[in-house]
């Protein structure tokens, strides 16, 4: 289990590794597309990273509604409950 | 009983996510046996983060099939993990936006000409790449989707994958006398990275699965796999040329 700062800090990491997002750009309301550029592939390479990091399973048709930073910490807080 | 493909020596091309068709020849490849060796494109790290998700991570070489040094290291760069190659399943295709999803009667020549080089040609160029590694007994497979057709969207993809067809045909007959085979696999429609960069793709999943005799699971690449695997092994030593399709048995009925 990991508190909702833990997982954004864990997902601005792997944004800059993935994408060479800025981690100081990294919020939860920032869209991954929108604000932060990150392009499909990229996302999907996000998505991969995330899984491993926090150990959770995000199913492909669960991408799209993840838009923003927040949405993805949001899943992943309710994967590992 | 051993395994289907133990000790066979394999290249997979084409794996980007775990959804991916390639991705599911390797798992069943390395569970029936066989040593697999990856190539990737693009995003490398991708492909390496998928591969540690393989039964055994497998080593990924970088392979643009469009580049001429790229095809000619592949052979060094396989001889730095294994002494030879007993198959190779070619999972690649691509085409630029204009070619895909309506709009066929306008798509410019020089973006059919990429979907035609990445798609269709690279099948020749990577069988070519990996001859020196291949003896008789070996095997070459490829994807395919049913290109006796017009299907809605598909456009210059379905006439890349008419020229793949006709490819594989031609490499039949010139690598069959060094006792290579040569087959497709045509599998229905599954939702991997590539359909889903298809705009209107849905349009195949509806009609598909209620078409096909045997029904059709988007989400299942294992029927594909397992036919790859199949043509890969000893199990088919006097098929080459062949088109297997792996799609519910779609191809062989008119609509309902």
């Amino acid at each position: 289990m990991s508190t909702r700062e833990e997982i954004a800090g864990g997902l601005a990491e792997i944004l800059e590794e993935v994408a060479g997002v800025n981690p100081d750009d990294v919020a939860e309301e920032k869209s991954f597309t929108d604000d932060l550029d990150v392009d499909s592939l990229s996302m999907v390479e996000v998505v991969v990273a995330a899984e491993e990091k926090f150990g959770v399973k995000i199913p492909d048709d669960e991408v799209p509604n993840l838009k923003t930073v927040g949405d993805a910490v949001s899943y992943i807080v309710k994967s590992q409950a | 009983m051993s395994g289907l493909l133990e000790g066979k020596r394999l290249l997979i091309t084409g794996i980007i996510t775990d959804q991916s068709i390639a991705f599911s020849v390797a798992k069943l490849a390395q569970e029936q046996g066989a040593t697999v060796v990856l190539t990737g494109f693009g995003r490398l790290s991708l492909v390496e983060r998928i591969a540690k998700r393989l039964p055994k991570e497998a080593p990924v070489i970088e392979l643009d099939v469009t580049n001429p040094e790229h095809l000619a290291g592949l052979e060094g760069k396989v001889r730095e993990h294994v002494d030879g190659l007993d198959g190779v399943l070619h999972s690649i295709g691509f085409a630029p936006a204009s070619c895909l999803g309506g709009g066929f009667l306008e798509a410019p020549w020089e973006d059919v000409a990429t979907a035609i080089h990445v798609s269709t040609f690279s099948f020749k160029s990577l069988a070519v790449a990996c001859l020196p590694l291949m003896g008789t007994g070996g095997s070459v497979v490829g994807l395919d989707f049913d290109a006796t057709k017009a299907w809605p969207v598909y456009d210059w993809m379905g006439v890349a994958k008419a020229g793949l067809e006709s490819t594989s045909r031609y490499l039949a007959r010139d690598l069959g006398p060094r006792g290579i085979r040569v087959n497709l696999v045509a599998a229905g429609p599954l939702r991997t990275m590539a359909a889903k960069s298809i705009p209107g793709f849905a349009v195949f999943e509806e009609s598909w699965a209620k078409t096909a005799p045997l029904g059709w699971d988007l989400n299942d690449q294992v029927a594909a796999a397992k036919a790859c695997c199949a043509l890969l092994s000893d199990w088919f030593p006097a098929t080459t040329g062949e088109i297997v399709h792996v799609d519910g048995g779609y191809h062989a009925v008119g609509s309902s």
